[in-house]
């Protein structure tokens, strides 16, 4: 596998504002890379950086092995899509896809060539002779998504390209883009603060905050073993449950304590590196505690109180009580629970999360 | 016909179906109500006082001088007589020309067309580059040249001389020309950087990714999107250079003198009889072509062309 685009060092102030700083991406050639986080954090701008719409301060930019720093954004073989589509409103939607051949001075054969080609792929030939404002924002992004097609390029640039379209339709494009790029095969750098679409398109999810990467690895390993509290937070839906405490000794081992409650922390993948008396925050991912269920002999099992449950539809939610604090759990949706029934709680150490509570890393 | 009424008479029987369950068309209103009487009332007088000057320049324009003499400037003409207009458009006098206010109409059309052609051209792109290419300096650039909209235009009037003489322009229209454009620039390009900032970002990022340049985006991509700015810069543009009054009478000779400085010529007059029915004629002419232009483009004032670019 070669690299198909890669960032090395790129940093970008605004004057005194650190815009983006120091970032090293290595994107494989047909790997697809979320840059996930919410507004503000930095992701749309290193996309325009990377299509060259904004010119860096310092740093490199190689796609396909060629250093594109400074050149301008046609000549980096990129095709972008945008938010609000940004078509051209003037013309049909066959100039529009042919926009950027024209100005290329590509031969016309060539040209209708691949509008047919592109047109197919995206199922938009009874399109072709209208104006945008006659199309629904699904096809407007479908032809945004074919302009950047039709130009054959290496890297496809999107920019939450789904977020102005209603849900229903959000889901669908959604599985065509990942059809798409089964299809395809290219690389492509996809900007989101939708985790769903993060999880279920990349091969790869760069989760950013500050102009700085949190963590970057496949969407498995961000959603079981995030890398810090931010990340741990940032991912999953409900949010994972933070329970504050320490690790204290209890017979000879080290266990977590909270609020009274104590864990053992057998199990635990890096259960040799701790030592009591730090402070930790520990992470339980709301599906990962089971209720009433038969418990392994070193399960650690707690008795809790639910506080409400929210039904919705295949699963339940339930909010706990539990000594002093408060936390949700993910059951199945055919498991009712009346608020104020007493339950068992039982926790999988192996699958929890450990964050040292000052510098909120994952331990 | 018969078709019509058909369809007319089903839609009237559903209708009067529909009418069962509850009211429908719509709320019947009284026509003559006090809310009424005094809005159209305020409304019919406010419109009488402004036509009524215009209403007093017509039909004096159109009687004969004796007639005038009589005193009755609301009365209709007895005699309706175009003479006055013949003679303000083709034979009054200013100075030792006589031959009406055709020589100063011609003149501001051929002071009025390259002013306003050239003060859009050239304010429009640059409101394109403030707009969407941040060059280094472009905040002071702009700056600078919105200072210069505050500058007041008597401060310039006796410097523009020098320089005009100095580069040989001065009492020619090319002169003028120049100095229409060059007055013209801060406002006009104010407007078209507002216009073009308004228009979506990602449009111009989407063109410089399909590989279109700076004249590139803003001949097919900007131009096509801008009907309405253009025709409000040239709105204000064909009105402020034709209603000129001082920079025409600084800047040229009277052979060259714009419409207005003749008008103020043939009515200002001081020898022999004041010709009230010509100067009348004279004044209405003067204003028709801003008049026109309000009326012909106002209907090109059409908003929304960019709506569809974006969402739906």
């Amino acid at each position: 596998m070669t690299s198909s685009v890669s960032i090395r060092d790129l940093s970008l102030n605004f004057g005194a504002v650190n815009v983006l700083q120091n970032l090293n991406i290595e994107i494989e050639d047909g790997e697809f890379l979320v840059l996930l986080g919410s507004s503000g954090c930095g992701k749309s701008t290193l996309l325009n950086c990377i299509a060259g719409l904004l010119d860096i301060s310092k740093g490199q930019i190689f796609i396909k092995g060629k250093n594109v720093t400074w050149e301008e954004p046609k000549d980096r073989g990129i095709g972008m899509v945008f938010q609000s589509y940004a078509l051209y409103p003037q013309m049909t939607v066959e100039k529009n896809l042919s926009f950027g051949l024209r100005v290329a001075r590509v031969p016309k054969p060539e040209i209708e060539k691949r509008i047919a080609r592109a047109a197919e792929i995206l199922q938009i030939q009874p399109l072709l002779k209208r104006k945008p404002a006659e199309l629904s924002g699904g096809q407007r992004q479908r032809v945004a998504i074919g302009r950047a097609l039709v130009r054959d390029v290496d890297v496809f640039l999107f920019d939450e390209p789904l977020s102005n379209l209603d849900a229903k339709l959000r889901s669908e494009l959604r599985v065509e883009i990942k059809r798409l790029h089964h299809a395809l095969k290219n690389t492509m750098i996809y900007v989101t603060h939708d985790q769903i679409e993060a999880l279920t398109l990349a091969d790869r999810i760069a989760i950013m905050k500050n102009g700085v990467i949190q963590q970057l690895d496949d969407p498995t390993t961000i959603y079981n073993a995030p890398r810090s509290l931010f990340v741990a937070g940032f991912i999953g839906s409900p949010s994972m449950n933070f329970l504050r405490g320490e690790l204290v000794e209890r017979n000879g081992k080290v266990v977590f304590a909270t609020d009274g409650v104590t864990f053992s922390l057998e199990g635990y993948a890096a259960a040799e590196k701790l030592e009591a008396g730090r402070k930790v925050v520990l992470g339980l991912r709301p599906e990962h505690i089971g209720v009433n269920e038969p418990a392994a002999a070193n399960a650690e099992v707690h008795d809790a109180v639910v506080d409400i449950e929210e039904p919705m539809g295949a699963d339940n939610l339930l909010w706990i009580k539990h000594a002093g604090h408060t936390m949700s759990v993910r059951i199945n949706g055919a498991r009712r629970f009346a608020p104020g029934a007493p339950i068992k709680l039982v926790f999988d150490m192996s699958v929890a999360s450990l964050f040292d509570a000052t510098t909120e890393l994952r331990i | 016909m018969p078709e019509v009424l058909a369809v007319n008479q089903l839609d009237a029987g559903t209708a009067a179906t529909r009418t069962m369950s509850g009211p429908s068309g719509a709320k019947p209103r009284r026509v003559v109500s006090p809310r009424n009487i005094m809005l159209y009332g305020t409304l019919f007088v406010v419109a009488a006082y402004y036509m009524l000057p215009l209403y007093v320049m017509i039909v004096t324009s159109l009687k004969g001088m004796p007639e005038i003499r009589l005193g009755n400037i609301f009365s209709p003409p007895m005699e309706i007589t175009f003479e006055p207009w013949v003679k303000a458009w083709s034979s009054a006098c200013t100075g030792l020309n006589c031959d009406g206010l055709s020589r100063g109409f011609w003149n501001s059309v051929r002071i009025a067309v390259p002013s306003v052609i050239i003060s859009i051209a050239i304010a429009s792109v640059n409101g394109y580059a403030l707009a969407n290419w941040s060059f280094k300096g472009a905040q002071l650039f702009f700056t600078i040249l919105i200072f210069g909209a505050f500058v007041p235009y008597q401060v310039m009037l006796y410097p523009i001389v020098i320089m005009l003489r100095s580069i040989g322009l001065y009492g020619s229209l090319t002169g003028l020309i120049l100095v229409h454009s060059v007055f013209g620039m801060p406002i006009l390009t104010l407007l078209f950087r507002n216009y073009f900032t308004s228009l979506p970002q990602e449009l111009f990022k989407a063109a410089r990714v399909d590989g279109a340049g700076f004249w590139g985006i803003y001949f097919k991509i900007m131009l096509p999107m801008s009907l309405p700015i253009f025709v409000v810069a040239m709105i204000l543009q064909v009105t402020g250079i034709w209603n000129d009054f001082l920079f025409g009478v600084v800047y040229t000779t009277p052979d060259l003198y714009p419409m207005t400085v003749q008008l103020n010529n043939i009515v200002n007059s001081v020898q022999g009889v004041k010709e009230y029915n010509v100067n009348m004629a004279a004044t209405i002419l003067t204003a028709l072509v801003p008049l026109t232009v309000y009326f012909v483009s106002g209907r090109l004032f059409v908003r929304g062309i960019a709506a569809g670019a974006v969402k739906g």
